[in-house]
């Protein structure tokens, strides 16, 4: 342990380890304030929604407080349209994140591991997707598949999803196979493991914390996405488009008990995640 | 034998999703930009004429929301940049062992989805809603007083939505910062203010541009915002494409519009650029 201190010292400091005062500029208890006041004003509007799930409305608009109720918990799978919305938005977003996955962790490992003609092409148009506006990757989609005769529906919604969701994988997993050690894989190759064996029982083990981010990724972004299913969907409808589509009229509360569970699933999986990396680099 | 599948692996590993973007991203936008330049209906088809009257057409009709569109992005970006830089600077240098928990605060709009959150601040600044309505019983304002439907409200949402989005690279900008550098500079008697000046914006500037990046184009493209907070008076582009397409099957008039404004971004995106001075913040990257 001291030896691996002295090691480091040897590397440049990084800011957290440098004394706080050498950055004092002013007003340091202020911009506190202010970041927990811009972190409150993100959060209000999950936090109402959150409320008005237990809220009780005598109509059809949940939007005053009327008496607590836990009914909507309860009855949270009544509305047909709106259960059959959420999951086909969960089949999609798993699909499209296994899709990409498997294709993202193809590209970023090439990306990662080898020269070869073509890559900053491939580089150039992953840049131009996670950079484009989704409204004219929507549209271009639409044109696509209008103009070839092909039907829209949830196999379109998946291609679309897959399609936006290939080069956040692919960064990811790049960024991890860069710093990959390759002494570990000549090793194996030493000892007489073939580049295949090599690939599965050595690096993929290495890299698959990256893969497994680059799916959650990929998942994330195809439940909440709703430009490109909007273009893509036609009469198809995903959680997010339902929601828009009921806006007019009003949304039933069941709705906020749905986004509640998703809110509340997804911080369990990130906290979840993060913690097994905490313990994985404490092990290392 | 070996060789030969050591220079194939790359691309057969590549293959199925490049395959995949090549399909169903370059292709479409070739469609797409042939499909601007065509006239007809979807009943009767649509024949490639060549000439650029759809271009004509979007930029005469709809003159009015592109130029809104732009003014939006533009004052939604800028307030962004002022009102992330403290949020981003104060994690970086003061976050301390609390960082990934203050940036995990900040991304926790992301785990709703995006139309819901945009709908819920409807329901906050709705006439009679409970922000507005106990200060006009309070005679704070006036009865006839109103946000949604304004300028403000589709702005106001559209900084919302996209604030993490700014503080993030910002943020990495600032971490990067090797604190010998300021270091020095306070050495060498720079006032706190040059410091900041001469030293960290400079060193930000990589991390501010990467921000500006991530949300002017996708603000001024943006249709959920104005669609939800504003009125018929707040109009923007994508609401226009997003009508021509889905309302009107006008695809040649959708696909016209989107290239122009695909047009105009990357010219202002270019300006900006070189009026930051590219090489400025290549330099201040690498370094």
């Amino acid at each position: 342990m001291s030896t691996q201190t002295v090691f480091k010292s040897d590397a440049p400091a990084t800011p957290a380890t440098a004394p706080r005062r050498r950055f004092r500029f002013g007003g340091e208890q202020a911009m506190f304030a202010y970041t927990w006041l811009i972190i409150a004003w993100l959060v209000l509007p999950i936090i109402l929604m959150i409320i008005f799930g237990f809220n009780n409305p005598h109509g059809r608009y949940n939007q005053t407080w009327q008496g607590f109720t836990l009914k909507w918990y309860r009855e949270v799978f009544s509305i047909g349209d709106l259960t059959s919305a959420l999951v086909l938005s969960l089949v999609i977003a798993v699909v499209s994140a296994l899709l990409a996955g498997a294709l993202g962790t193809g590209i970023g490992y090439a990306l990662g591991r080898y020269q070869f003609r073509g890559a900053g092409g491939l580089n150039f148009i992953m840049f131009t997707t996670i950079s484009s506006p989704e409204l004219i990757m929507g549209i271009s989609l639409l044109t696509l598949f209008v103009s070839s005769g092909v039907g829209l529906g949830a196999v379109t919604i998946t291609i679309a999803h897959v399609m936006f969701s290939i080069s956040f994988v692919s960064t990811v997993v790049r960024a991890r196979v860069i710093t990959l050690d390759r002494s570990i894989e000549e090793a194996a190759a030493d000892l007489g493991a073939s580049p295949w064996t090599t690939f599965w029982k050595v690096t993929f083990p290495i890299i698959l914390p990256a893969v497994f981010s680059g799916v959650l990724l990929a998942f994330a972004l195809s439940i909440d996405d709703f430009v490109v299913t909007n273009f893509t969907a036609g009469t198809a409808t995903t959680f997010p488009l339902w929601i828009w589509g009921a806006t007019r009229v009003g949304l039933p509360p069941q709705v906020n008990v749905m986004g509640t569970l998703i809110f509340a699933a997804g911080i369990l999986i990130a906290v979840i995640t993060n913690l097994r990396s905490r313990a994985k680099t404490k092990q290392a | 034998m070996n060789r030969v599948k050591r220079t194939l692996a790359p691309y057969l590993l590549v293959l199925p999703g490049g395959l995949w973007l090549l399909l169903f991203f370059v292709v479409p936008m070739v469609t797409m930009l042939s499909l601007s330049l065509q006239q007809g209906d979807i009943i009767n088809g649509y024949r490639f004429t060549g000439h650029w009257q759809n271009y004509v057409d979007a930029i005469t009709d709809y003159r009015a929301q592109m130029i809104r569109s732009l003014v939006y992005g533009l004052v939604t970006t800028v307030a962004l940049v002022v009102m992330s830089f403290p949020i981003a600077y104060w994690i970086a240098f003061y976050g301390g062992k609390k960082k990934s928990t203050y940036l995990f605060l900040l991304l926790l709009p992301f785990f709703v989805s995006f139309v819901l959150r945009t709908i819920s601040w409807r329901q906050i600044l709705t006439d009679d809603g409970m922000l507005l309505h106990p200060l006009k019983e309070a005679g704070l304002l006036s009865p006839g007083f109103h946000v949604l439907g304004t300028s403000y409200a589709v702005i106001f949402g559209l900084i919302y939505n996209f604030l993490p989005f700014m503080v993030l690279p910002i943020y990495v900008a600032l971490e990067r910062i090797d604190p010998r550098v300021v270091e020095a500079a306070r050495d060498l008697y720079a006032a706190p203010m040059t410091v900041f000046r001469k030293v960290i914006f400079p060193l930000a500037l990589p991390g501010v541009f990467a921000g500006v990046l991530m949300t002017f184009v996708p603000a001024s493209s943006d249709y959920v915002n104005s669609a939800v907070l504003g009125s018929s008076g707040t109009t923007m582009i994508g609401q226009v494409i997003q009508a021509q397409a889905l309302a009107n099957s006008n695809y040649p008039m959708a696909s016209a519009l989107s290239f122009f404004l695909m047009a105009v971004l990357l010219s202002g995106i270019l300006v900006y650029a070189k009026a930051l001075g590219t090489e400025d913040v290549m330099n201040a990257a690498a370094r």
